[in-house]
């Protein structure tokens, strides 16, 4: 790379937002149109540090109700900012359409060219062009619904006390984690068509009231109890849908919010099951896209080295027995991944063709664009990661069996381990392998009106303690008695315990 | 093509409904935190703020998490010396859940939630429910000063109050009015011409305007803090420095009520000398004690510089009671009679002798007074200071009761 006719668009370390602008479209030409980068409009906005921290408070969403949980994560952050053990992260982005992504007014120029190109191209292309992304989440709605969530919230608050609303919102988010739907596209959301839906529901519940029902000498049905037996049919996985439809107890308004937070996580759902290949493309797209500015003489070298400075801290894997390691890093793996497949693609090794006899020699372009939408981390992982990189990453399993007292190694990186290692890996980020398995199976509504969920161990993993502390919200959440059931793979049961609303 | 939008000079402060409702929830945890800190640090800090820890059990928010035990395996990078089938003992659990693996790095994050409180959110939860007895009847209803100030112009009042410019400003208008504006007005609808039309009065009742003064009432905004300490012998250093926190806390309480806050410094053997702060916690005396002679000191204090009327005064009293003969009985007629009188408050702590649960006589004649704005307390460690001073000054102590 001799200096080729060098034309940079700035050189000093000050953005304004002229240059900010000049960057993004150089960034964005190359990024559209050479490499056919498919994205929603960017809307970007400048913050200061302290925005930041607030953002970070509410998951990074520009809107949100109130809730003393997300005050502890804004002490939290703020904390540890002040105490200098940790930086803020350079930009943030929300999946919406447009998308908007955050910039920090005390970033450097070359820190602002290189978050507009990560999040502004990376991430936008990522949440617009994935599967996962594209079935679960409606981009357009998402700022609209959470201006409904806050209004409605706060309604509540005002209508029915903080404190009530506080305490029904920390029960519905101890269960969030059980309020995804995983195979059924929800409707999209608008806050309008929500209010509406909503009116509706209640009007309709005025309707239906009339006090002669009651009256009404009841007609014995003795069939029906057979059929009714076992309710729900199928067990349920949604604890949060099951409770916001049937729980017997919740006024309309506290069905409702249980809605809202249900809703809230299936939209975080994609980032969860993504965020190895969502950073690792983000990452190697901004990597790409400088260094295509540098080439172009667009960007001095001193640029250059400041981005590699940061590209290189975002992207070092630690060593399990290093100081600071804190598991397999995203950006590194992620990133690493991409590269590798177009390796793969431009200069395959006799080893490649053996392992990936498809994407061998193929157009790297095609096969990353493929992946990016067709793959979460844990099916992406299983399919892409090369013996090459279990090799460079040094990966090994190791074993932690509740009968022996030690560990075991498992497998490491050679011939016969490759493949268990790979395996083992992408179950790592296989969501049934990291929640445990809770479902709806039995709700007596002949009977006592009570609720049976069960706990499938898997590999005689137990609860930790913590879940005595959310059955008690679910008991709450019902009204009537809630049993946690809990059974081993085979069906055999071990323990249940009862739980009664207080 | 993309949009930029500078947000900086939105609001900022977004989180600040979200951070009182956590302060709130856990403001119980965070009194108590308050108070440990308070009981160690010495009294030139503070009014700092300061990092205050909760446990982070405490405020865990619950999930189903998988728990210790059963069956798994585990990836992770970084491997230079294992081979298969090697075997690595199981580490301790150390309670905080999955050792494994992250042992290292993370010993900070896992004790405790630490976060840092402002100078004035410590303070207010230092100060929180603690309220001046008495207090409110100075600020709303025992007003002794009013100040009277202006309010604008009415259209009534006395002659002496008339206000000459404003009121002939208005005639001018009213003039200008009647004369110029209605003659055009008049002229364009041809109408007929009344007769007095043209005789406009150069200043009518309706102009007058009058100052218009009111009469604010006007808070006592100042204090005088009168610290009484005996320095006798059997004062060793530790008493001293109990006395030094008491006053301390009820000065920085004071300072945060009254704009002015002077204070007094007595300090007495057997004799009482007006000294200045060093002196008061500094020197060294022998000597007898005479609890009477710095009452007395005090009333001549007030009587000279500190007329009632205008300070709100306050006394606190630290000793550690080993008084003799007649002195105990004098002292309490002259404290209720002369002092208590013209006092907002007068607080006593007694420091008894360590090891030494027998009351003192100075503490067994004061307890007999009976005055609502009269207190006083044991004090034995410097862990006690800071609930004595919540007793001290706890809401409508004794006043409603």
């Amino acid at each position: 790379m001799t200096a080729v006719r060098t034309n940079p668009i700035s050189t000093g370390c000050d953005w304004t937002f002229e240059l900010l602008q000049r960057y993004d479209e150089a960034v964005g030409k190359i990024a559209l149109d050479e490499y056919k980068l498919d994205c929603y409009p960017n809307q970007i906005e400048i913050i200061s540090s302290e925005q930041m921290l607030d953002a970070y408070a509410s998951t990074g969403m520009p809107i949100g109700y109130s809730h003393w949980s997300f005050g502890k994560e804004f002490l939290r952050h703020e904390a540890a900012y002040r105490r200098g053990l940790r930086g803020l992260a350079y930009e943030l982005v929300i999946n919406s359409n447009p998308c908007i992504a955050y910039l920090m007014e005390d970033n450097t120029m070359a820190m602002q060219a290189l978050v507009i190109a990560h999040a502004c191209y990376g991430h936008n292309s990522f949440f617009k062009g994935n599967y996962l992304f594209r079935q679960w989440t409606s981009a357009d709605a998402i700022i609209d619904y959470l201006v409904f969530a806050r209004q409605f919230v706060a309604q509540c608050e005002q209508r029915f006390g903080i404190e009530r609303t506080e305490t029904l919102l920390d029960a519905c988010h101890a269960l969030s984690d059980y309020g995804i739907d995983r195979y059924r596209r929800p409707r999209p959301l608008s806050a309008d068509a929500e209010m509406a839906r909503l009116r509706e529901r209640e009007a309709h519940a005025w309707s239906r009231y009339d006090d002669l029902w009651r009256t009404v000498p009841a007609k014995v049905r003795g069939k029906r109890d057979e059929k009714s037996a076992n309710y729900p049919e199928e067990p349920q996985e949604n604890l949060l849908y099951f409770i916001e439809k049937h729980s017997p107890n919740l006024e309309p308004w506290e069905r409702e919010v249980v809605r809202i937070v249900r809703k809230l996580a299936q939209y975080f759902y994609p980032q969860g099951q993504t965020k190895l290949m969502n950073e690792g493309w983000a990452t190697f797209w901004h990597h790409t896209l400088l260094n295509r500015l540098f080439d172009e003489g667009r960007v001095t070298s001193g640029f250059m080295l400041e981005f590699l400075h940061h590209h290189t801290n975002v992207v070092t894997q630690r060593g399990f027995d290093e100081q600071g390691y804190g598991g397999m890093n995203p950006y590194a793996l992620g990133f690493a991944m991409f590269r590798d497949i177009k390796r793969v693609c431009e200069s395959p090794d006799e080893e490649d063709r053996r392992w990936f006899p498809e994407i061998a020699g193929g157009d790297w372009h095609k096969v990353l664009d493929f992946a990016m939408r067709n793959y979460k981390d844990e099916s992406f992982v299983g399919q892409f990661l090369s013996p090459r990189l279990i090799r460079e990453f040094r990966l090994f399993a190791i074993a932690d069996h509740e009968d022996n007292d030690y560990f075991e190694v498992d497998s490491i990186h050679n011939d016969e381990g490759y493949r268990r290692v790979r395996q083992l890996l992408a179950a790592q980020y296989n969501r049934d392998h990291l929640l445990p398995d809770i479902q709806v199976t039995r709700y007596e509504r002949q009977g006592d009106r009570s609720l049976a969920l069960t706990h499938r161990r898997h590999r005689y993993r137990p609860l930790s303690e913590e879940s005595d502390r959310v059955m008690r919200y679910v008991a709450r959440l019902w009204g009537f008695p809630v049993r946690l059931e809990v059974v081993d793979s085979d069906g055999s049961e071990v323990a249940v315990e009862e739980y009664r609303p207080a | 093509m993309s949009i930029f939008i500078d947000r900086r000079l939105n609001d900022r402060r977004k989180s600040a409904v979200n951070r009182q409702r956590f302060m709130h929830r856990y403001k119980e945890h965070l009194r108590r935190a308050v108070s440990d800190i308070v009981g160690g640090r010495s009294i030139r800090d503070l009014e700092r703020g300061g990092d205050v820890k909760i446990p982070i059990k405490d405020i865990a928010e619950p999930a189903f998490r998988h728990g210790v035990g059963g069956d798994r395996e585990m990836v992770h990078p970084g491997n230079r010396t294992f081979a298969p089938g090697d075997r690595i003992p199981r580490p301790e659990e150390d309670g905080s859940g999955k050792g494994q693996g992250n042992q290292a790095g993370q010993g900070e994050a896992m004790d405790g939630f630490v976060f840092t409180l402002s100078r004035e959110e410590f303070m207010e939860l230092f100060l929180d429910d603690l309220e001046l007895p008495r207090l409110a009847r100075t600020v709303f209803g025992d007003v002794r000063q009013i100040k009277t100030q202006h309010a604008g112009y009415t259209r009534t009042g006395s002659p002496r109050n008339l206000h000459i410019v404003r009121s002939l400003k208005q005639s001018l208008a009213r003039r200008m009015a009647a004369k110029g504006a209605g003659k055009a007005a008049l002229d364009a609808l041809d109408a007929p011409r009344p007769g007095r039309r043209g005789r406009v009065p150069f200043i009518d009742e309706v102009d007058l305007r009058y100052r218009h003064r009111i009469k604010v009432p006007q808070p006592v905004s100042q204090a005088v803090m009168f610290c009484l300490m005996d320095v006798s012998g059997s004062m060793g250093e530790d008493k001293k420095d109990l006395a030094k926190r008491f006053f301390a806390l009820l000065y920085l309480f004071l300072t945060r009520k009254y704009e002015k806050v002077d204070v007094v410094f007595v300090r007495h053997t057997d004799d009482a000398q007006e000294v200045n702060e060093e002196e008061f916690f500094g020197g060294q005396h022998t000597g007898g004690t005479v609890v009477l002679s710095a009452l007395q000191l005090m009333k001549k204090i007030i009587d000279d510089r500190y007329s009632p009327t205008q300070w709100n005064i306050y006394g606190a009293q630290a000793s550690d009671g080993d008084a003799f003969g007649a002195d105990p009985e004098k002292s309490r007629g002259y404290l209720e009679k002369e002092l208590l009188t013209v006092s907002r408050y007068y607080a006593y702590i007694d420091i008894p002798s360590g090891g030494f649960p027998t009351t003192s006589p100075l503490w067994q004649s004061y307890q007999r007074i009976t005055q609502p704005h009269f207190a006083l307390k044991r004090v034995a460690s410097r862990a006690d200071i800071y609930p004595v001073f919540r007793e001290l000054f706890k809401r409508e102590a004794g006043i409603s009761a």
